[in-house]
């Protein structure tokens, strides 16, 4: 076996079957997380309830150490993942405000689908925002074209940035999250 | 729907969490990407934008992207958002959790949630369309690829929403 089993530029039907089996459980992992319910998610920024943190950071842990293996064992070809490109002037300015509309809205952009998707009309206008939003922002960079492509530094990895092992960098995250994890656990148990 | 049936309990948050750890695992097995949610919008809009003038959408850095060969109304991202949307449908009805109402705080009305909600959906467009990616497509799977970007985007979405929040108090207290 050589992952990935289905890469860029195989069949379309297969792959869109894929995306809705894949979207199907990525929707009900959220949804039996609590994230599709705006004050639960906001609870994370008045250290009322930390699950945004727990969900994420379990889930990236658990993927990137899925990948690392995977790929380690010669199962998983890494050059052929597609990583979502840096570019460091307009992901700063868009981390803010993309920081900013989350704590507005209550919801992202995932959630507000699982919220819109079980009855909150409140995701649901998250959605028309969105959509609203992109109109927007294709007319904005439509006229603001060199600070969109401003610092683009392509697919860049952390062990690229720190000149460190691929290996040496997951280690160094599991240990920073599982510290993390712990660090909460005894928060919560402190104020309970 | 409307009858006051009890819901059950939301799972372990780590629990919930490995399981999305599991489905973004195997989309990067199966197809070679990981999950997103904010590029569906903006492939929607690139395609509703070239229904009416297509000239302009094709002079947008950002529509022309997604107007390329299978076109905006088949991008991978939507119909996995389709797919997120069914998937918590399913798993809401399946645990008694669906529920028509507007979630928000006393301090403010249905009105004002509604308004906040919108406003921040515009601004989250804005900011993914600039980090190339949401919570979804930046932070968790360009995170899961240890990504600069992803982890950039990461740690100034969280501080941004954190910095912010001793002014919104009272719209979630």
């Amino acid at each position: 076996m050589s992952a990935p089993l289905l890469p860029e530029g195989s069949s379309l039907g297969a792959s869109l079957a894929i995306a809705l089996v894949l979207g199907m459980g990525f929707g009900a992992a959220l949804e039996r997380a609590g994230l599709g319910r705006a004050g639960l998610l906001v609870g994370q920024f008045y250290g009322r309830d930390l699950r945004v943190f727990k969900v994420m950071f379990s889930a990236l842990l658990v993927a990137m150490l899925g990948v690392f293996w995977l790929s380690r064992l010669g199962l998983l070809e890494l050059s052929a993942l597609y990583l979502p490109p840096t570019y460091l002037g307009p992901q700063l300015v868009g981390g803010v405000v993309f920081g900013a509309g989350l704590l507005v809205a209550g919801l992202c952009p995932g959630t507000a689908c699982v919220a819109a998707a079980t009855g909150r009309i409140d995701g649901v206008f998250v959605l028309f925002g969105l959509f609203t939003g992109m109109l927007g922002s294709g007319w904005l960079v439509r006229y603001w074209p060199d600070f969109y492509i401003n610092s683009a530094r392509g697919a860049w990895t952390l062990p690229e940035l720190l000149g460190l092992s691929y290996g040496v960098v997951v280690c160094v995250i599991v240990l920073i999250a599982l510290a993390a994890f712990g660090l909460l656990q005894r928060v919560e148990r402190g104020a309970r | 729907m409307n009858t006051p049936q009890p819901a059950r309990a939301y799972a372990d948050p780590y629990l919930a969490g490995a399981a999305l750890g599991l489905v973004l695992l195997a989309a990067f097995v199966l197809v070679g990407r990981g999950l997103g949610a904010s590029g569906a919008f903006a492939s929607t809009a690139a395609g509703a934008v070239a229904l009416v003038a297509p000239e302009q959408a094709a002079a947008s850095p950002l529509f022309a992207h997604y107007l390329s060969a299978p076109g905006p109304w088949l991008e991978w991202l939507t119909v996995e958002l389709l797919g997120v949307m069914l998937g918590a449908w399913l798993s809401a009805a399946l645990a008694g959790r669906l529920l028509v109402t507007v979630e928000h705080a006393a301090a403010i009305t249905r009105r004002q949630r509604l308004a906040l909600a919108f406003g921040g959906g515009v601004l989250m467009a804005a900011g993914a369309v600039f980090a190339r990616g949401c919570t979804s497509g930046q932070a968790l799977t360009g995170g899961a690829l240890l990504g600069v970007g992803g982890w950039l985007f990461l740690v100034l979405a969280f501080a941004s929403a954190y910095a912010l929040a001793p002014l919104l108090r009272k719209v979630w207290s």
